[in-house]
């Protein structure tokens, strides 16, 4: 799960990284008052006008603009971001609508580095990565000049250690002062990052002002959702404009789905599954409109929600069921489907290929529901066979 | 013979009375597997279809019962701790079910397990089959055959799908192994791989992966530099999209990195022949083994 920026920078606060005042705004008017409140309070006549999407590649979409001559401008500025699509590299062609706002104080950088706590699943463990290369796509910093970039893995058991913190500092060439200030930014993100549950948490800019304090200047936290059992708060965090309305629809259900450019809608019990019988459509010649994994425990009526929403998407030209019933039943799903085709009515061509635990029953169910369905002896053939039913009605 | 587990396994569910544990440790039963015990704190003394005994602890269930492989379906905010708790215990083998455990608790367990002599296989996996003798997980047992391949892979039903292919062409399985769709999780293809290395009855292997992590390049790895039987792979997710996560929590291409293709690249510079598609995992491993 993703949050925005300004949400992110208030968890820092609470666990002492510092980062610049600031207020969020959702109208052109609290971007203003946001601003005279920040030049009065910080004596600072800049301010910062920062759009806040789920998305990396906002400076350079032009989604982060300075306001140097009052709150009028820094209204001016919101008026122009706020309803408006903003393009980033992350966003895709047609950008993400800005709905909210980040003000923020405007700060005099010194240096700007790179600084995250992420899981490196090869170790096993927590790791920094830091970098004397801040405010750039690190990415690419890490395929060009991949010495660039200092990785150091955590011992969960100890922690990050001072030393390691303090090796860091000197690595990305803070001065003594700056090393104490770092330090304790460091473990305090450390703990945020294992307290609260993340699996990603970035600064990118970690700066250095010219007063010589160590600020982050940017701010990112993916939190881990299998741990959404033990963060109730996650609900205040998540902003639901910022989701595709299906996957979210999906994840309420109990569904694991990801939307995608094609015209076949896929039914699959189980990720790996999932993923190759994407992959065969598109050996045939096909493409696939979503990844779904109806998961091992799904009943009917998620099985049924889940064949409503690919019939609901109007991009589905036909639908592939292709199911390896290891704990889920094939009955089950013979059930939702005819459910669900009951209740909305067929419209596409429908390819069903089922195996495993309970198949004869399906099998039976599906034949006799009188629908029209084409069934498949294996994968291969079931992909084939949509392929082909969607080229013949062109 | 067979890796991990064979005939004489005793098996302790940790879980057994839950809804997804009673089933299964049924279903084990049913294709012959000892379960000798159940874990449900609170309800030790019990006993499970009025044959298998509950206990309390599972230190108390190896003690009594000499259960040797520890089978979980303890939900995610207690599976971490059942894990330990399995290991603590002195079970040589133990294997999570549950799907959904935080990624930081499985560091944490991790850590924990380093030194130890515990294996775990999981989460978030079907678990281990040898085909005739015992069945310690969640797959259908009817679609497997005893013989000679093994197969190891991330991914529950694709494994089923590999396994329903092999059968169908008359090819059985010694020892079949779900190692799951976490990030971070027991073992590993390298682990695996070094076991049916090991093993006599094992005369090849069908490794499948995923996008998502190094996992299969290490595998590639250990196999150009000492496998000495032939292994087909299939990798599931050529065409899922970067920075989405595809249903596993381990699925996901990141920063350009764990593309199936270049897991593919390195499996066939390491000698591996790679299926063209998942329909032809079996056909695949086939073709090697008449070579």
């Amino acid at each position: 799960m993703k949050i925005h920026e300004y949400q992110a920078k208030q968890i820092f606060a609470r666990y002492g990284v510092p980062v610049p005042k600031g207020y969020p705004a959702n109208t052109a008017a609290d971007a203003e008052v946001a601003a005279k409140k920040l030049i009065d309070e910080t004596g600072i006549s800049v301010v910062v006008v920062k759009a806040q999407i789920h998305a990396g590649g906002r400076g350079k979409g032009g989604g982060v603009k300075l306001a140097k001559n009052g709150p009028a401008e820094a209204r001016e500025l919101a008026d122009k971001m706020l309803g408006r699509p903003l393009v980033t590299h992350q966003t895709g062609p047609g950008g993400q609508l800005v709905r909210r706002l980040y003000v923020e104080q405007g700060l005099d950088i010194a240096r700007e580095l790179y600084f995250a706590f992420v899981l490196d699943r090869d170790a096993r463990r927590v790791a920094v990565i830091a970098s004397r290369e801040g405010g750039m796509d690190i990415e690419q910093v890490a395929h060009d000049t991949p010495e660039k970039l200092h990785h150091v893995e955590i011992d969960p058991v100890v922690g990050l250690a001072p030393y390691q913190a303090r090796r860091l500092g000197f690595l990305l060439g803070l001065n003594k002062e700056q090393i104490g200030k770092f330090v304790k930014l460091a473990t305090s993100l450390y703990d945020l990052f294992v307290a609260e549950d993340c699996s990603l948490c970035e600064i990118n800019p970690l700066i250095v002002t010219k007063q010589g304090e160590v600020v982050a200047l940017d701010g990112k936290i993916n939190f881990d959702d299998n741990a959404d059992f033990r963060h109730r708060e996650w609900n205040e965090l998540r902003d639901r404009d910022e989701e595709d309305p299906v996957e979210l629809e999906a994840k309420e259900a109990g569904l694991s789905y990801v939307s995608l450019d094609g015209d076949i809608g896929c039914l699959v019990n189980g990720a790996g599954l999932a993923m190759a019988t994407m992959d065969i459509i598109q050996t045939y010649g096909g493409s696939p409109a979503n990844f779904l994994d109806v998961g091992g425990g799904a009943n009917q009526e998620q099985v049924a929600k889940a064949f409503g929403m690919i019939m609901r998407s109007p991009k589905v030209k036909g639908i592939f069921v292709n199911i390896f019933g290891g704990i889920m039943k094939c009955d089950v799903i013979a059930a939702g489907v005819i459910a669900a085709t009951k209740q909305m009515g067929l419209k596409v061509p429908l390819v069903v290929r089922l195996e495993g635990t309970n198949v004869d029953a399906g099998r039976k169910m599906l034949g006799d529901s009188g629908l029209a369905i084409q069934t498949a002896s294996t994968m291969a053939d079931g992909a084939k066979k949509i392929v082909a039913a969607i080229g013949a009605r062109g | 013979m067979s890796i991990l587990v064979n005939r004489s396994s005793r098996v302790v569910v940790q879980g057994i009375t839950g809804g997804a544990g009673s089933f299964h440790a049924r279903q084990c039963i049913e294709y012959g597997t000892q379960v000798v015990a159940g874990v449900t704190p609170g309800r030790g003394g019990e006993k499970f279809d009025g044959q298998v005994p509950v206990f309390d602890t599972v230190t108390e269930a190896v003690e009594k019962t000499g259960a040797d492989v520890s089978l979980i379906f303890v939900p995610p905010p207690g599976a971490a701790d059942a894990i330990l708790e399995a290991a603590d215990a002195g079970c040589p083998l133990v294997i999570c079910i549950t799907e959904g455990i935080p990624v930081m608790d499985m560091v944490r367990v991790r850590r924990w397990l380093t030194g130890r002599s515990t294996r775990l296989i999981g989460p978030n996996c079907p678990g281990i089959i040898t085909p005739g003798a015992c069945k310690i997980g969640i797959m259908p047992g009817h679609i497997h055959r005893p013989g000679h391949i093994g197969v190891v892979s991330r991914s529950g039903t694709l494994t089923y799908e590999a396994v329903g292919q092999l059968t169908a062409l008359g090819i059985g399985q010694s020892t079949c192994i779900g190692i799951g769709g976490d990030p971070v999780a027991g073992l590993d293809f390298v682990d695996v791989l070094t076991l049916f290395n090991a093993d006599p009855d094992t005369h090849g292997v069908i490794m499948i992966g995923e996008i998502g992590g190094q996992a299969e390049e290490r595998g590639a790895a250990y196999i150009k530099a000492s496998m000495k039987k032939p292994v087909a792979a299939f990798i599931a997710g050529a065409t899922a999209p970067p920075g989405k996560r595809m249903g596993h929590a381990g699925a996901i291409i990141a920063g350009g990195k764990g593309t199936a293709k270049e897991k593919r690249a390195a499996l066939e510079a390491a000698g591996v022949k790679v299926a063209p598609t998942p329909a032809e995992m079996g056909s695949t491993l086939q073709s090697l083994l008449r070579a």
